[in-house]
């Protein structure tokens, strides 16, 4: 009975998106989910009656159009809406706020500073080219620069001549772009430090790196790659939270006839003659197939569910090297009532978006020394949105629900395990650093669910809590994803696959990795491809 | 606490009260972030007000920099691309300015109000820009647009009514000078200049005398016929007299994203405005290899054949495409159809005959017309008030 | 007619060679230096009465050997040292030494120890690769001639010869930081740590930061150009200094030392020759400069000679470094704890964990003085007595990481990072404080003064991959030429950057030779 054509193993949206474009070929695929509910990272909860929580990932833009239509994802009940706004607070009471609307954003900007409200269109049309030459390889495999296969050499080609008709100046400024620190990236643009601090944000989140450490500028264009509606570098809220995507594909999943099977633990990939054959769960049940896809990150792929013996040596050293932090935590808060934040009015729009504390390059940068020095940062870059204020159904009326995503959080306190003492002591530094700028949050708090990597791991699986699958540094990016020689999703074992966040494109709710896999496994299989191109870009 | 209801909304000009009340489209639009009219109450009978009257339109959205100290010129002359020191103490230059590679930036107006006292009249802003190139200068630039409001009085009356306000002797002043009054004690500054063709003048006072400025002028016009335009009249009036805009007929250089969208002034049709004999200004050597190696692109004013407006058509030599429209009207007095466009070279000479496939609807009901056109040389539009002095009563 | 084919600005090691070059092809050049020794950063100076520090670079490691051959340095009277080993410092005297590919002491296993060897490897076949690149003028990747096109075919070249494992460690490791590859590779901390100090040495960046590798590999392309290990100068660093100066005479250089450039002079549109500080103008074909990028664009030529998009460009050129020099005159040779006598004629180091190094750089982030440093020491006297009066000692030490200008001033700063600096040494070498006669700290700010390095780099500009290579030192300023006519780049701003190489100079010199540009 347990005999598929395909094994996924993970229910997290990468895992979902691949086993949906097999079961679309005709596969028989089962999706294996250690949890007794699917999502991975891409959940949502009712951890208090009545609020909602996305507890990991949090936000959506990244999540690519073209898998959305083919999917249709909106049929099977997703529905995701922009959201607007956001602020950064600042120490003397004032704030700087995010509009959406660019005269609007001009003016908050020219409050501060009127040079930097100028700077903004050049920043904005110099990142713009940065996106546009990494959008078309998103729904793409990364060639190989090493292999001479023709496919490799054609990609390669035409890959290098993307580049090379920016020109030289250009192309070097690009190449500056891709090795640059976000913090001297936007020094190139802004004056003003709060302004900056805003911007860098993007630069560290989800990265064990500080806004001053080159590679960071190029973790700010991931996070201005993604769009909503193609309003590039918008963000959206997923309708009941992010569980509302790993449920639309879950559904598209099924109505291609897959299934998936919740509380099976995965011990091991079963390999025979060098071929992947089936996987056995730590109860001892064992399932079946010819493909077996990991939707684990490369380190708990190789290191945790093969057996060592099925692998070539210098895979197992690479995937001990990879690099994959835990840099950050979170926290969820059911709140009684909106909190008032530096006299700002709580009915102003800039509440709808990301909210932070870091004023300056230099807080963000000492909040990095702590987690250098192996604790977490005592005065935290913040990255926090109150969903309920776009979405109804996240809490009560009148109630709200906070999302606190908190860099940085060591993956280990000073060598050793968290404790539950750490976490409160995490938990603390983050509740009062809000508080300094909202007298009245403290009370406004119902619950709260706190997260450090050591719960984030143990519940999600994500090795050190790493919200991306692996760092996104230019050693662990493109074909370098996750290592150099493995970067087109197949495993050194012959049917045995990868499709997390570690592989090409990385973290955030993509889902074209899980896409990408699948066109690759449909390729060895010989079967028409079911996985859209991207969209051209214009 | 803010007052969120305010909060976005675009903010309005010095004469805003006054230009509300004259409206009665209620039709407004978006100018750098103002509440600006579109028309005030029919285009045509705007653009008429302009070519036989006197049209009024509030400028005070447009940017303005004053550059002040030692190196005030030299830093001008750095900046653009003629030569700042043949426009004379009172005098008005139009001007463009360009990056390193010598692709625009954008055109606008450079006022000098004393020996090192200037001030750069732009269409975008330019802060960033005028920063940067601070470096190695000995120069103060103070953003000017909030402080500064400022009204285009434009057409053949236009002279006149400003005369009964008190602009005395205003008929001697020649084309691209500038005059100096007193309005309710308060410094008001007249430059006969204008983005129309026709004789005009744009008038600067202090947003403490606008509204004051707008009862008079429209009090003393009158009998003159004076009527306010909005920015689809002046559109009108801009391509017809030949005017260039930044964001229509080119991208600003520094905003664009696309490779090889932006322009040089050679491929614009503006190299009457560089001057190779200054040893220095941003994007020279860039242009000097453009003049010895060839442009991209070329400018051209076409007259098309027919009444259909060519409005982002393509061009066509026989049936290759080889530009695009930027700009295009029916001018009512010139009784032409003119377009602008970009042609790749080496089309586009004066002269070239072309093809400008042209879609209009009506009725629901869409068109394609392959409308021959032919590159002109100059505008057609051409009045001959503009360049007299002293300027005609009307 | 102008007075000189070419007027280098400054008789540093790179305007030397630069000159050298250019006057062995038959140029008229005159170099000209504020400073009345000529040498630059390979300069000797008596800090106190009677003792002579190489008071900058204090190693000769990645001096490249054709310039030694194509000028005869030998013949000069360079005298290099023997090839020292370095010693790593440990609290129990229980030393790391590392000579070579070997490397023994501090408990090192027989694992470490091959897989010292093994990195030594890969790194040299990295360095060899790079060496192509080094010797070149950087290509240009768009705009490329046949001169770009066939260094980017040798380099292709090479590396399809390093093997598709090698390549790929290459791709994955040249960007990230030196303190991931440490842990990739080896398990003994102090090995780890001696091995970062390479990476960091000279710049503002600590071990995790990415770009360290890089400038790992810049140093070990620099030995791979030397091949003469880590050695001093008899004589002093000042000795390199007079010698490349009397090579360049001999071919025909003219030097003017004591004479201050203050201006590059530009008629036209193009330069035509430089200002001195005597009020003397010198004209010239071409005006190339040894100075760092910032001094010569925005100090020497002026923001306003140049368009305000390469001034911004120059304007965004970082010079950041957290190096400072330690000086010390000894009555006596110091006794260090677990050292011989002969072992203090080595390279002696002292550098705490990879982690704890990240500590001691955070402080200089925030212009605040340090608790812990980093050391690289050098006893001078113990091969070459002559550098000080008889019996006596000199000890310099470059000391990282020292801010710029911190917030509480040098005045107070300074006594405080002295009394500092020498505890940390007591701990190894007890009681060298009761033998110190004389001392001085030199710290970036007085290098930017006194040298004339824009934020006491001593790289002229941080050695971070977007200032490297083709981007160095900014795009549109590539391949020694300028933005500007007639002006021209032959420091450690442009490629290959800073160390004692003499590269930039050799380069720049074939570069301005081949485009006619003194014809």
């Amino acid at each position: 009975m347990n005999q598929y054509d395909a094994i996924v193993i993970g229910a997290g949206h990468n895992g979902l998106t691949n086993g949906a474009y097999l079961a679309k070929a005709g596969l028989k695929v089962a999706v294996l989910e250690r949890n007794p509910y699917i999502g991975g990272a891409t959940v949502s909860r009712e951890l208090h009656k009545g609020w909602w929580y996305s507890n990991c990932s949090y936000v959506s833009s990244l999540l690519r159009p073209e898998i959305t239509r083919d999917l249709e994802l909106p049929r099977h009940g997703l529905q995701v809406v922009s959201f607007g706004g956001g602020a950064t607070f600042m120490r003397n009471g004032d704030h700087f706020g995010n509009y959406s609307d660019h005269d609007r954003h001009y003016r908050e900007m020219a409050r501060h500073s009127k040079r930097d409200a100028n700077a903004y269109d050049r920043y904005a049309a110099d990142t713009s080219l940065q996106t546009k030459l990494i959008r078309p390889y998103l729904m793409r495999t990364p060639p190989d620069p090493t292999s001479m296969k023709p496919r490799d050499l054609r990609d390669l080609l035409e890959f290098a001549r993307s580049f090379m008709d920016l020109g030289e100046e250009k192309l070097l400024d690009t190449i500056k772009f891709w090795t640059a620190s976000v913090g001297d990236y936007l020094h190139e643009y802004f004056e003003t430090d709060v302004i900056k601090a805003h911007m860098a944000g993007s630069g560290i989140i989800g990265t064990a790196l500080g806004v001053y450490s080159p590679g960071t500028a190029y973790v700010l264009l991931h996070h201005y790659m993604g769009d909503v509606d193609g309003n590039v570098g918008a963000w959206g809220f997923a309708r009941g939270g992010m569980g509302a995507i790993a449920d639309a594909l879950s559904k598209a999943f099924q109505s291609y006839g897959g299934e998936i099977i919740c509380d099976a633990n995965v011990d091991e990939i079963i390999v025979k003659n060098g071929q992947a054959a089936g996987v056995a769960l730590k109860d001892g049940t064992e399932y079946k197939a010819p493909i077996v896809v990991s939707n684990l990150d490369p380190k708990r792929t190789f290191l945790d569910i093969t057996n060592p013996s099925d692998l070539p040596k210098d895979v197992l050293k690479k995937a001990r090297n990879f690099k994959i932090r835990g840099s950050s935590g979170k926290l969820n808060i059911a709140l009684d009532g909106l909190p008032v934040f530096n006299g700002l009015d709580p009915r102003n729009r800039l509440m709808a978006g990301d909210l932070h504390f870091s004023d300056s390059l230099e807080r963000q940068e000492r909040a990095y020394d702590d987690w250098k020095a192996g604790t977490w940062s005592k005065d935290p870059y913040l990255d926090m949105m109150i969903p309920s204020l776009t979405d109804p159904t996240m809490a009560p009326p009148g109630k709200h629900m906070m999302s606190v995503f908190v860099q940085y959080a060591p993956p280990k306190v000073e060598g050793r395990e968290w404790t539950d003492e750490d976490k409160d002591g995490f938990e603390k530094s983050v509740i009062d650093q809000i508080s300094n700028y909202s007298p009245n949050f403290r009370d406004l708090i119902l619950h709260c669910e706190t997260r450090t990597p050591r719960e984030i791991e143990a519940e999600v699986g994500l090795t050190e809590g790493n919200i991306f699958m692996g760092e996104l540094t230019f050693d662990q990016l493109l074909f370098n994803r996750p290592f150099p020689g493995y970067a087109q999703y197949r495993s050194p074992i012959k049917g045995m696959y990868m499709c997390s966040s570690g592989t090409h494109p990385g973290g955030g709710v993509m889902a074209a990795p899980g896409a990408n896999a699948a066109r690759e496994i449909l390729a060895d299989l010989k079967r028409p491809n079911t996985v859209p191109g991207g969209y051209a870009d214009d | 606490m803010s007052d969120i209801s305010r909060d976005t909304m675009l903010l309005t000009t010095p004469f805003h009260s006054r230009v509300e009340a004259m409206c009665d489209l209620n039709d407004w639009g978006n100018w750098m972030g103002y509440t600006t009219p579109n028309a005030y109450f029919d285009v045509e009978l705007e653009y008429f007000a302009v070519r036989s009257t006197t049209g009024v339109f509030d400028l005070s959205p447009m940017n303005k920099y004053r550059v002040t100290g030692p190196d005030a010129q030299r830093y001008l002359d750095r900046l653009i691309t003629r030569d700042v020191s043949k426009i004379g103490i009172d005098r008005v230059g139009y001007a463009i300015w360009c990056d390193d590679n010598g692709q625009i930036m954008d055109d606008g107006t450079i006022f000098r109000l004393g020996e090192q006292d200037y001030r750069i009249c732009s269409y975008q802003r330019a802060d960033d820009w005028l920063a940067w190139n601070k470096l190695g200068f000995d120069v103060t630039i103070d953003n000017e647009s909030e402080a500064v409001a400022g009204l285009a009085v434009q057409g053949p009356t236009s002279c006149t009514v400003l005369t009964l306000l008190g602009c005395t002797d205003l008929n001697q002043l020649k084309p691209f000078g500038i005059a100096h009054y007193t309005f309710e004690g308060q410094p008001m500054m007249v430059s006969r200049t204008g983005f129309t063709g026709d004789l005009g003048y744009e008038v600067w006072v202090p947003p403490e005398t606008a509204e004051a400025l707008w009862d008079q002028l429209f009090d003393r016009g009158h009998d003159y016929l004076i009527k306010p335009i909005g920015s689809y009249a002046l559109e009108l009036a801009r391509i017809e007299a030949g005017f260039l805009q930044a964001n229509v007929d080119f991208m600003p250089a520094e905003e664009v994203v696309r490779v090889g969208r932006t322009r040089s002034p050679f491929e614009l049709g503006l190299g009457w405005l560089v001057d190779f004999s200054k040893p220095l200004f941003n994007g020279r050597a860039a242009l000097l290899k453009e003049q010895a190696n060839g442009s991209r692109y070329r400018f051209a004013m076409l007259d098309v054949e027919g009444n259909k407006p060519a409005e982002h058509s393509f061009i066509l030599k026989g049936d290759k495409q080889v530009g695009t429209v930027t700009s295009a009207a029916w001018c009512p007095t010139a009784k032409a159809n003119i377009a602008y466009a970009q042609i790749e070279m080496p089309h586009g000479a004066v002269g070239d005959e072309l093809v400008a496939e042209i879609y209009y609807q009506r009725e629901l009901h869409w068109t394609r017309l392959l409308a021959p056109c032919k590159v002109i040389d100059a505008p057609i539009f051409k009045s001959p008030k503009r360049w007299q002095t002293p300027a005609p009563p009307h | 007619m102008t007075d000189y084919d070419a007027v280098i600005i400054g008789a540093g090691h790179n305007g030397l060679v630069c000159a050298s070059y250019l006057a062995k092809a038959g140029k008229q050049v005159l170099v000209v230096d504020g400073r009345n020794e000529p040498g630059g950063c390979a300069s000797t100076r008596e800090f106190t009465p009677g003792f002579n520090v190489s008071d900058c670079a204090q190693w000769l490691s990645q001096f490249d050997q054709s310039i030694v051959k194509d000028l005869d340095l030998k013949g000069a009277g360079l005298r290099l040292g023997k090839a020292k080993a370095t010693i790593s410092l440990q609290p129990d005297s229980d030393h790391l030494i590392l000579d070579g590919d070997h490397v023994t002491g501090a408990g090192i296993d027989a694992v470490d120890q091959a897989a010292y060897r093994d990195f030594r490897k890969m790194v040299r076949s990295f360095a060899k690769l790079m060496t192509t690149l080094y010797r070149s003028r950087p290509p240009k990747l768009v705009e490329q001639n046949w001169t770009d096109r066939l260094t980017l075919m040798k380099l292709g070249l090479h590396l399809k010869l390093l093997g598709r494992e090698r390549l790929r460690d290459l791709m994955r490791i040249v960007m990230i930081n030196i303190y991931d590859v440490m842990n990739e590779h080896f398990t003994h901390t102090a090995l780890k740590s001696t091995i970062a100090l390479e990476a960091v040495t000279g710049t503002n960046m600590g071990p995790r930061s990415p770009n360290t590798v890089y400038s790992y590999l810049h140093r070990a392309t620099g030995e791979h150009l030397g091949q003469t290990g880590t050695t001093q100068v008899i004589g002093g660093m000042g000795a390199l200094g007079k010698t490349l100066a009397s090579a360049a005479e001999k071919q025909g250089a003219t030097l003017k030392l004591g004479a201050a450039v203050t201006a590059i002079v530009k008629t036209d549109d193009r330069v035509s020759g430089v200002k001195l500080a005597s009020g003397e103008s010198i004209s010239a074909k071409v005006v190339i400069s040894s100075a760092d990028p910032t001094t010569t664009f925005r100090d020497l030529l002026g923001y306003h000679q140049m368009e305000a998009g390469m001034a911004k460009r120059a304007e965004h050129y970082r010079s950041r470094s957290g190096t400072a020099k330690l000086h010390l005159a000894l009555s006596a040779l110091p006794t260090f704890s677990g050292l011989s006598d002969a072992q203090l004629a080595e390279r002696l180091v002292i550098t705490p964990s990879m982690d704890n190094m990240e500590r001691a750089l955070n402080p200089m982030k925030y212009r605040e003085l340090s608790d812990l440093h980093t050391f690289d020491i050098s006893i001078p006297t113990a091969e070459d007595p002559e550098l000080a009066p008889a019996g006596q000692h000199i000890l310099t030490a470059i000391v990282h990481y020292v801010p710029f200008s911190p917030d509480i001033g040098w005045e107070t700063g300074r006594p405080q990072l002295m009394s500092q600096l020498l505890s940390e040494l007591e701990s190894y070498a007890p009681g060298i404080g009761s033998l110190v006669t004389a001392s001085e700290l030199v710290v970036p700010s007085d290098f930017e003064a006194s040298h004339g390095m824009t934020g006491g780099s001593w790289h002229h500009g941080e050695l971070s991959i977007d200032q490297a290579l083709m981007m160095r030192p900014f795009p549109g300023s590539t391949q020694y030429a300028t933005a500007v006519d007639g002006l021209y780049l032959c420091g450690a701003g442009a490629h290959p950057g800073g160390g004692l190489q003499g590269l930039p100079g050799r380069n720049a010199a074939k570069e301005i030779l081949k485009r006619g540009a003194l014809s």
